[in-house]
């Protein structure tokens, strides 16, 4: 199993270099071609989707993707560090109910793309972080010719 | 690659051609431009989206956006794409729903409700 990690200041212009590098690495791992717009939009989404939530808490660390690959599959897992409420629960109250909505409305968007793109895929939340994790199956390099 | 916008008139209509990334760090651009366009008095919006390369949630939040704004000028908005990989996003977001999809921006143009 080998893996790249790749942690990054929580500001929305680092996104697409996650996006790049995950490509990048999807595609040495034998993801196929026509998924890796998938893997990029997908990581994308989680990477926004953490940016956004250590931003709106106020939080410094960086967000922390980890590129796995595996026998045969490549797995994405993206984590945050942001405390998460239980649903029902009242989250903190910062800024206009308005922008709360919004934001709230954006984090929604993300996941749906991102549960609408990927089959494999897991969302856990807890008091120390979020952590989605995202899987495609790989195809073994063909052997080179001798 | 950054985000590329240029606006035109075409009868009542302003055509607002997209080029680049449309995410989290360059959507804001595309927002000021629409709010700018609807403040101005352009209620009827085309946005064509051919030179999009890459288009996340927070591109299609600041789209629905934008159609709620035109919408509260009885205005409209109608995109213009041809590209599978972009379309996905709408598709799966239920998003082809609630704008017009148009093939080209002469047609786009053209079309009323």
């Amino acid at each position: 199993m080998a893996t790249v990690e790749l942690r990054f200041s929580a500001l929305p212009e680092h996104v697409r270099t996650a996006r790049l590098v995950a490509a990048a690495v999807a595609r040495r791992s034998g993801v196929d071609e026509a998924v890796l717009d998938e893997v990029r939009l997908a990581v994308g989404e989680a990477c926004t989707r953490a940016v956004g939530l250590h931003q709106s808490g106020g939080i410094s660390a960086p967000v922390r993707v980890l590129l796995i690959e595996e026998e045969k599959q490549f797995s994405i897992e993206v984590g945050d560090e942001a405390p998460h409420t239980a649903p029902g629960e009242v989250p903190g109250a910062h800024g206009g109910a308005d922008e709360s909505d919004a934001e709230t409305e954006e984090d929604e968007m993300g996941l749906a793309v991102i549960s609408g793109l990927v089959d494999d895929v897991e969302v856990t939340a807890g008091e120390n972080g979020g952590l989605i994790r995202m899987s495609w199956p790989t195809t073994p390099p063909a052997t080179l010719a001798p | 690659m950054d985000l590329s916008l240029s606006t035109r008139t075409v009868g009542d209509r302003t055509v607002v051609e997209v080029g680049g990334e449309i995410d989290v760090y360059t959507a804001p651009k595309l927002r000021e431009q629409l709010v700018e366009l609807v403040n101005d008095g352009s209620f009827h919006l085309v946005v064509d989206m051919e030179g999009v390369d890459f288009l996340d949630s927070t591109g299609l939040g600041v789209l629905v956006g934008g159609l709620k704004r035109v919408r509260a000028h009885e205005g409209s908005l109608r995109l213009v794409c041809n590209q599978e990989r972009i379309l996905k996003i709408f598709r799966i977001t239920g998003l082809t729903k609630v704008f017009p999809i148009h093939t080209s921006v002469e047609e786009a143009v053209a079309a009323t409700d």
